[in-house]
């Protein structure tokens, strides 16, 4: 890319500066050096954006890159390939890898891995507690000491309250954030989907939405014990978005996220059996599905997080209780997000940025993502085609092809991801 | 008729009373001396069984030799699905050796559908974990007409692990369908709560619904729902929910004592009922050859034109 580039034409729509208007962005040397109507263009290559969407690159609070243990899945590479193409700048990487990422030995390497390959910025999640036991806690302050932020045991839920407590405690000395998936083991044991009368129809073991808001209402009451700070994953339920709602009001430090398929997926998809429709926590009710909505309208919830689960074709094409749960999610989430609520009108765009982008950043502490764009910030930027319909089908850049999405039109498509001035994704396409 | 039978939902109540039917002009079939017609000569049906049963293994070998088709028993032990092969392998290999139809009992809820994506021939669901085992209803249907003559405002009990129940699934939907009244009767771990969406009735009381039906559908209670905490005790449960022999008394006469088999005696029947005139239970087993019979041939287009052009 030339020394210069502007970005001419797009709709800025940037939540951080309150930004939403048509304007050129003109990036020099990593970063942004002009924004406005005005912005003068002397000397750049242009790039042609009218019609498109400018906004800050997208940062995702919760993605599984599989690498180390499960490289036939996905590697960091692939991952970061497959963010870059959906608009993503930063990814948040599980800690649920193989070894487990609760030392700082294997969130060295995840990052080695990164600084090598990767497309786009990845931020390694630490494990609360040693090998995702849920017994002794991990090494929180050695790996915060090298800039971890987030910890989590996602795949499970921490099982004991004196557990959790110690980690919302004992991470108040790092600023840490702890990030649960709220699941009562006991009670989702077994479970295949959501439990409700799909569930007794189709003979799968269910998981009821109880599950989730039992854990939610537990871990609230850990937060405002402790006073740490408490991030709450993938939320599913309606009734764990009534709790938070509730604790917001009442002032305990939480956060939230909602993945694009819990946002735009009921649990009645699954009634032939498709197991790219199993993820965990499972797809709920219409109900459940309008609350999500609604809580991430209002701000109750404030993040989208993908969830991206790639898994190997041989262990997806199964049965339906034998296969594992999840779906990828990095190159559909901006379209999900586009068609099923910007689009209906249910959330404006610039909130929706804010909910892929700037929210997230906060969250992840990711100071250099998630805008504001302007003048000597870090050029992290997608273009998008918000009216740009296409279809969900493989080849995917992941190297999974487990999506929920699949053979689904979709309206959003991604022209351009920068990341701090490279152009990673050009015309829709990674660059490398 | 579909092509594949994966759940008594996808049949219609038509539908429901021409099986009935054909079946009944497959039953004359088995009270012959040689017990064959040639319907189905020529084709290949696979059993593929992931799970063991005898009944309805014999059951479904029985009907398609009695229409003179190639059988092939497909069972878990000594075959490569013990050494890992997984079913989507397994489904390509029977689709590369061309079965006409395969038929499947699996542990796992909705591997007749998974197996559907790889084979061109038709799926018989023949017990699917616990979601639904269409033959079984069709058969239980088959013996009420055969003994009661009717469907419409008939009242039927279903009784025990409605929860675990695949038989329980098929045959309450298809006796919605035909326009039964329908109860399920157990303790409230073992009926699923939203079960009324069903169009069905539930009673925790067996006492208060035995004098009011016509038949008494009783389902298998495994001695593992103790120890998964669902009821207190076997014991327990065959105190207030099994058909005892002093609460046969209580209903009607003419009513029907019926089971999927295999029973467990002492548990939900008593050893006594089990061998009472109004318990169907071999009727049930005749009728089944029949019913498979004949859903074997609708599927496999011994019914229409393109049957006969296949000779």
């Amino acid at each position: 890319m030339a020394e210069r580039t502007a970005f001419i034409g797009a709709r800025v729509v940037d939540p951080a500066s309150g930004r939403d208007e048509v304007a050129n962005v003109l990036v020099e040397g990593g970063a942004v050096a002009a924004v406005g109507p005005d912005a003068s263009l002397r000397g750049a290559s242009l790039v042609d954006c009218h019609g498109l969407v400018l906004a800050p690159g997208l940062v995702d609070l919760h993605a599984h890159l599989r690498e180390p243990g499960r490289e036939d899945a996905e590697t960091v590479e692939t991952a970061s390939r497959a963010a870059a193409a959906g608009g993503f700048t930063a990814v948040a990487a599980m800690a649920n890898t193989d070894p487990v990422a609760d030392t700082p030995a294997v969130v060295e390497e995840v990052r080695s891995l990164a600084s090598r390959a990767a497309l786009c910025d990845v931020f390694p999640v630490g494990a609360i507690t040693k090998g995702l036991a849920g017994e002794e806690m991990a090494a929180i302050g050695e790996m915060a000491a090298i800039g971890v932020r987030l910890f989590s045991d996602d795949g499970r839920c921490v099982p004991t309250a004196r557990v959790l407590r110690n980690a919302l405690q004992y991470a108040k000395a790092f600023d840490a954030v702890i990030a649960e998936h709220c699941e009562d083991p006991s009670l989702a044991e077994g479970g295949q989907m959501h439990e409700g009368i799909h569930s007794y129809t189709l003979g799968l073991t269910g998981k009821p939405a109880e599950s989730e808001e039992i854990v939610v209402f537990r871990d609230l009451a850990l937060a405002r014990l402790t006073g740490g700070r408490l991030h709450l994953q993938h939320l599913s339920a309606g009734g764990s978005v009534e709790l938070l709602r509730r604790a917001r009001a009442a002032g305990v430090r939480v956060t939230a996220e909602v993945t694009p398929h819990h946002l735009v997926f009921v649990d009645e998809d699954l009634v032939t059996y498709d197991t790219n429709f199993k993820v965990n926590p499972p797809l709920r009710t219409p109900e459940d599905r309008e609350a999500l909505r609604a809580a991430l309208a209002d701000g109750t919830i404030d993040a989208v997080a993908t969830d991206h689960a790639p898994h190997a074709v041989e262990d997806k094409e199964a049965e339906f209780d034998q296969a594992p749960p999840g779906t990828i999610g990095l190159e559909t989430a901006l379209a999900a997000v586009l068609t099923h609520l910007v689009e209906p009108g249910l959330i404006p765009l610039p909130r929706a940025i804010e909910a892929l982008s700037t929210a997230p950043a906060r969250i992840l502490g990711a100071s250099g993502h998630g805008g504001p764009i302007e003048p000597g910030r870090p050029a992290n930027l997608v273009v998008f085609d918000p009216r740009a319909e296409w279809v969900v089908e493989p080849p995917f850049v992941s190297r999974s092809r487990n999506s929920a999405f699949l053979g689904k039109s979709l309206r959003g498509k991604v022209i351009h991801t920068v990341l701090r001035g490279e152009p990673v994704v050009g015309d829709g396409k990674p660059r490398r | 008729m579909n092509k594949h039978l994966l759940s008594i939902n996808d049949v219609s109540a038509e539908d429901i009373v021409r099986i009935l039917d054909v079946a009944e002009s497959f039953r004359e079939v088995g009270t012959r001396v040689i017990k064959k017609v040639p319907a189905l000569r020529g084709r290949t049906v696979v059993n593929l069984f992931y799970e063991n049963s005898t009944r309805t293994r014999i059951s479904f070998e029985l009907a398609a030799k009695r229409l003179s088709a190639d059988v092939i028993n497909f069972t878990t032990s000594g075959t490569s699905v013990a050494k890992g092969e997984s079913l989507k392998d397994t489904a390509l290999t029977l689709q590369a050796m061309g079965a006409d139809a395969i038929v499947i009992r699996h542990s796992s809820s909705g591997s007749p559908y998974t197996l559907t994506r790889w084979v061109r021939g038709s799926v018989l669901n023949a017990g699917d974990g616990t979601h639904e085992h269409p033959t079984q209803a069709l058969l239980d249907l088959y013996t009420i007409r055969e003994k009661l003559g009717r469907f419409e405002g008939l009242r039927v009990a279903i009784c025990g692990d409605v929860l675990h129940s695949r038989v329980a699934r098929s045959l309450s939907f298809a006796l919605v369908k035909m326009g039964a009244d329908v109860t399920l009767v157990g303790p409230p771990t073992l009926i699923p709560p939203d079960a009324p969406a069903w169009g069905v009735h539930v009673s925790f009381d067996i006492d208060e619904v035995l004098p009011k039906i016509d038949v008494c559908y009783l389902l298998r209670v495994q001695r593992e729902r103790q120890r998964q905490q669902y009821v207190p005790s076997v014991r327990e449960y065959a105190r207030l929910f099994g058909l005892t022999r002093e609460r046969v008394g209580l209903l009607p006469e003419g009513a029907l004592i019926m089971h999927p088999g295999p029973m467990n005696r002492g548990v939900e029947i008593d050893s006594d009922v089990a061998d009472l005139p109004q318990a169907v239970m071999e009727e049930q087993v005749t009728n089944g050859i029949a019913i498979r019979m004949s859903l074997l041939y609708l599927l496999l287009g011994g019914g229409s034109e393109g049957a006969v052009a296949d000779g």
